[in-house]
């Protein structure tokens, strides 16, 4: 009798693909996306990890090669396997999926700033006219130094449900619907507690009608940068008491100087009246 | 109008409003437009002294402390000629340079045309 472990071994050992003729051996299978699975694999000849993932055609290892951004994962070599299933191996990324990685931070800043460099690999592809069309937070790894690295590119269309912009479920889709994702993923990264203009911005990027969105991730990410900076947010319109307050957090120092300047004058009037 | 001239405008009116309370104090208050001057002259140096440092250095702590011990030093040149009230000429002179010196630091320098 073969006992049930000895049985699941086999079967994802049969599983793996058949990588003979490359340079590379499957080692394990480490993630499943939409398109395909992702193996923990070794390049005999350079003698370092990498991820290969397997998929039924070499499309997205097309798009994915044409993005050279370090926000972007390359593509280290593609290829047929003999079942006639397409490979591409590409780096391996160390660090954490952006969800793990908001779990255990947390200072809104820097939620915020990892936020921002997801924005730029996205408009980098919009400029070269490629649309993500699944962004969500299990396609996007925060590496151990802080680097951003988005991957799953070349999606067919069909996006994440939690993360789908409206329009994208009757095929049109543009880089707005990219904008509407990363709305969501900002909503996330903002935590529970969100101050308003915070919530402003979510609001405008995921709008239901695309025109009224972020028209790109350069405006959203514009926008974000705004509230770090303690900047007018083009998506809030603020009351006197929010612009008060946030004149003050911009103005600390010199507020401090002038509190320190009227206290001081104030001892001295006092101390000559008396 | 670059940092040098900012720190020097925000210095010298700093220095007017600085002189003006000088008002609620009715033992100096018949020399009220003398020290005016005066507080305007020696804020309007203290914030040059700031605008000049801001030029060469970026860095808002080191600009508040040169205004500072700019407003200091001229205040105490200011006490040392009323031969007193150098607390109460000294403390309030030494901030009028250390906001004028945080002024200097935080303004951005005029692009230069082409």
């Amino acid at each position: 009798m073969i006992s049930d472990k000895v049985l699941a071994r086999l079967k994802t050992a049969a599983e793996l693909p058949d990588l003979r003729g490359t340079r590379y051996s499957v080692i394990e299978q480490i993630g499943r996306g939409g398109m395909g699975v992702v193996y923990l694999g070794e390049d005999a000849e350079l003698g370092r990890r990498v991820a290969i993932k397997v998929l039924d055609d070499a499309r997205e290892a097309r798009v994915l090669a044409g993005l050279e951004h370090p926000g972007i994962v390359p593509v280290h070599d593609a290829g047929v396997l003999p079942d006639g299933r397409c490979y591409y191996a590409m780096k391996l990324v160390r660090g954490a999926r952006l969800d793990a990685f908001l779990e255990k931070t947390a200072h809104l800043q820097d939620r915020l700033r990892i936020f921002q460099r997801i924005c730029e690999p996205v408009a980098f592809a919009h400029a070269r006219g490629v649309v993500h069309r699944d962004l969500k937070p299990s396609n996007i790894m925060v590496g151990e130094f802080g680097e951003v690295l988005v991957m799953d590119w070349g999606a067919p269309g069909v996006g994440t449900p939690d993360f789908m912009a409206p329009e994208q479920a009757a095929g049109e889709v543009d880089g707005r619907a990219d904008v509407f994702a990363l709305g969501k993923i900002l909503e996330i990264a903002a935590g529970e507690s969100i101050p308003k203009p915070l919530r402003s911005i979510c609001r405008r990027a995921t709008e239901t009608d695309p025109a009224q969105r972020y028209q790109s991730p350069v405006e959203l990410s514009a926008d974000v940068a705004a509230y770090l900076d303690h900047m007018p947010v083009s998506a809030h319109r603020e009351s006197v008491g929010e612009r008060l307050v946030r004149f003050g957090s911009r103005n600390r120092t010199l507020l401090a100087l002038v509190a320190a300047y009227l206290i001081m004058r104030l001892i001295v009037i006092l101390w000559l009246g008396r | 109008m670059g940092k040098f001239w900012f720190a020097v405008v925000v210095g010298a009116a700093l220095g007017v409003l600085d002189g003006l309370t000088s008002w609620f104090t009715p033992a100096v208050r018949a020399q009220l437009a003398g020290i005016v001057v005066g507080s305007t002259f020696k804020g309007a140096i203290a914030g040059a002294i700031a605008g000049w440092f801001a030029k060469k250095v970026n860095s808002v702590p080191l600009g508040i402390l040169v205004g500072l011990v700019a407003g200091l030093l001229l205040a105490y040149g200011v006490a040392a000629m009323q031969h007193g009230y150098y607390f109460e000429i000294m403390l309030p002179g030494s901030l009028v340079g250390a906001i004028a010196g945080y002024a200097g630091q935080k303004r951005q320098e005029a692009k230069a045309s082409s």
